[in-house]
């Protein structure tokens, strides 16, 4: 079992023929995901990877029953592909573009609220993994196993670093999110900790955060409200240096939330075990 | 991108908004003139971080001989790592009462949110912190903007109802920079109200989403080049890097800023200190290595550098050999520990080999590895000479 996404999960990619695309797509195939189609403006009625082409996500719905969307495409167009996902119907839309204009972003969501169904994951995120099922995104299949441990993070590398760690310990995974990094994105910790704790093969849980933001603050409040998953909780950027800050807008809103003590210190009082580097998450685990 | 104030203020008179007469000064001589014209002036440091009053960076001056004076003291002083490249000579306000109004994003909410309240100036925090009712607060349609009603009901709420119709056109004028300028935090403390009755920019901040600067490429051109922070971090932007520097001696070289921020709490760890935050993203090509590693040892502290990567969507065969040619065009001796994993690292792995550079086996003996090798007693360290290794004068100003 597993969250977001199985082996009947039908998923096309926007940008299918570019670059970065066509790499990711045939990596997708590789390891089995039910890649069904793609979209490539002005392509429509071709064939890329063995797959068809549409020229919109209308289109690819309506011939291939797709139901997730894995963006590719740069972040001058990535908003708009993110909204046009949403509009054709699409429910699991995965967007990897980085530096995507946060305005675009705050202008995204509020679209999407208009579109419940649709679950974002991104922008500016690896994807996620259901390893032996498929996967949407960059996550390399090699360093992932099948297995119970659910993992959820904020950075791409890391999520690797910790995958890697976990597969070499013979401890899989049931789904491996990489939310992304961006302050504006789809779904948050909380969302996904939640999706989690509903899956009964998932076990065990790892949370990747980082300094920034309040929502690991939110999900350790959550599961310190009850959870039946052994969890372990990794923060990033402890020894990051304070930003060069101007203005008190930031302050204003955000307060004393944010560093990696504040978030460090939510976990410990949800009675989260909380890892000082990443090597140390697989021994937490078992403890 | 960080406007400095004068900048700041030059965006919001072009958006409406009242500022008071000002005039840039980059000498002595210039602050003296700028006072015999304008009357006494406020002479302000120019530098894009707050706490510059604190810091020493704003004098008042009655005549030209005391602006003169001002500007001495204070154009290249350093504030916050950030050397005054120039001062702003202002004009005094006939204050009456000082307001705040700001917006930024509350990536809580996934929204922008418009900020007004009639307690501002310096304690603005504080009253944020003890009394979180007194400032008001808007979250506007992000489509449409906020509506005059709503405007309204801030205004209001902030109990400043008495100036309605005037404080209503100010926020307006103040939002647009959100679409406009994809502005991302926008900040005027104190909005000040005169005792002549007008409201007029005190100060002003304003950052522009680096993420969105190719729409605005001509504030970018304006106001670009005009800050002389780090001399490092003045040269990673221009090579368009995410680069921030630190304090110790290790380069550190990742991609994605989660890993790259655990290298160095990993650095810290092992005893060593790091230099820098590099983080080459995504996708890092062959030139982004190189820009990288140009940058870090431009830094004649830099003993080592430590580079982790592990990749998804950069491929390890690209990095290794972005780095081999890296480390040739630079003429690099210093201690150079890789780790490297992910999509294509055998490949990756492979051309590093024949290239002489180990790759370390996992991010904490790298992490090891280079303090060991950079500490007292640790291989020789001679500095790597050369082509683009600049010294970090050459990296000012242009």
């Amino acid at each position: 079992m597993s969250i977001l996404l199985d082996k009947s999960t039908k998923v096309i990619v926007q940008g299918i023929t570019g670059r970065e695309g066509t790499f990711h797509a045939e990596q997708m195939q590789a390891m089995g995901t039910a890649l069904v189609g793609g979209t490539s403006p002005g392509k429509g009625g071709t064939t890329h990877l063995g797959v068809p082409v549409f020229n919109t996500v209308a289109d690819a719905v309506q011939a291939t029953g797709a139901s997730a969307s894995g963006i590719f495409v740069p972040p001058a167009f990535a908003p708009d592909a993110i909204m046009e996902a949403a509009a054709a119907g699409i429910t699991l839309i995965v967007c990897i573009t980085e530096g995507i204009p946060i305005q675009d972003m705050i202008r995204v969501k509020d679209y999407l609220r208009g579109h419940p169904a649709a679950r974002l994951i991104g922008p500016n995120c690896p994807g996620l993994i259901t390893p032996g099922a498929g996967k949407i995104g960059i996550i390399p299949q090699r360093i992932t196993s099948a297995g119970h441990v659910g993992l959820v993070s904020r950075s791409g590398t890391l999520t690797y670093e910790v995958a890697s760690a976990l597969t070499a310990a013979g401890m899989g995974q049931s789904t491996i999110v990489g939310i992304g990094g961006d302050p504006v994105l789809g779904l948050t910790f909380s969302d996904v900790v939640a999706l989690f704790e509903k899956d009964p093969e998932t076990t065990h849980l790892v949370v990747i955060g980082e300094i920034g933001g309040s929502d690991e603050e939110r999900a350790a409040e959550l599961l310190g409200r009850g959870s039946r998953l052994k969890t372990v909780a990794f923060i990033s950027g402890r020894t990051a240096p304070e930003g060069k800050r101007m203005g008190h807008a930031g302050a204003i809103i955000s307060g004393n939330r944010g560093t990696a003590k504040s978030k460090e210190e939510a976990f410990r009082t949800a009675g989260v075990a909380v890892a000082d580097t990443t090597d140390q998450i697989v021994g937490l685990l078992n403890n | 991108m960080k406007l400095l104030e004068y900048q700041a203020k030059e965006v919001l008179a072009s958006l409406g908004i009242s500022i008071p007469p000002g005039r840039v000064a980059r000498t002595p001589d210039e602050a003296a003139q700028a006072c015999a014209d304008l009357g006494p002036v406020a002479v302000k440091a120019q530098v894009p971080v707050g706490g510059r009053g604190k810091a020493g960076g704003i004098k008042l001056a009655r005549n030209a001989d005391e602006a003169r004076r001002a500007a001495e003291q204070i154009i290249g002083m350093d504030i916050k790592g950030f050397k005054v490249p120039l001062v702003y000579c202002e004009g005094a306000l006939d204050i009456d009462r000082e307001i705040y109004l700001g917006f930024t994003v509350d990536r809580d909410a996934r929204a922008n949110i418009l900020m007004l309240s009639a307690r501002g100036g310096m304690d603005i925090e504080q009253v944020a912190e003890e009394e979180p009712e007194a400032i008001a607060r808007l979250y506007p349609n992000p489509w449409r903007g906020p509506l005059d009603f709503e405007l309204n009901a801030l205004v209001y709420q902030a109990g400043l109802g008495e100036l309605a119709r005037p404080l209503t056109a100010v926020v307006k004028k103040l939002h647009r920079a959100i679409p406009e300028l994809d502005a991302v935090t926008a900040e005027i403390n104190p909005l000040v109200l005169t005792k002549s009755g007008e409201i007029v920019a005190g100060d002003a901040k304003l950052e522009i989403d680096d993420n969105a600067i190719w729409r605005h490429k001509d504030l970018e051109e304006r106001y670009g080049s005009v800050l002389e922070g780090d001399p490092y971090e003045v040269e990673a932007k221009k090579r368009g890097l995410t680069y921030v520097s630190l304090d110790g001696d290790i380069g550190i070289i990742g991609n994605g800023a989660g890993l790259c921020m655990s290298t160095l709490d990993l650095v810290q760890r092992a005893g060593g200190s790091a230099a820098n935050f590099c983080d080459i993203g995504g996708g890092a090509k062959a030139e982004v290595v190189e820009n990288a590693l140009a940058v870090i040892l431009m830094n004649p502290k830099v003993k080592g550098v430590l580079m982790n990567v592990f990749g998804g969507i950069t491929r390890g065969d690209e990095v290794a050999r972005g780095l081999v040619t890296a480390k040739n065009n630079l003429g690099m001796k210093l201690p150079l520990v890789v780790r490297m994993s992910g999509t294509r690292e055998e490949e990756g792995r492979t051309i590093l080999k024949e290239n002489g550079i180990e790759p370390g086996a996992n991010a904490w003996e790298a992490a090891q590895k280079i303090v060991e090798l950079t500490s007292e007693g640790g291989a020789p360290l001679r500095r790597g000479a050369s082509r683009g290794a600049t010294s970090p004068d050459a990296g000012e100003g242009a």
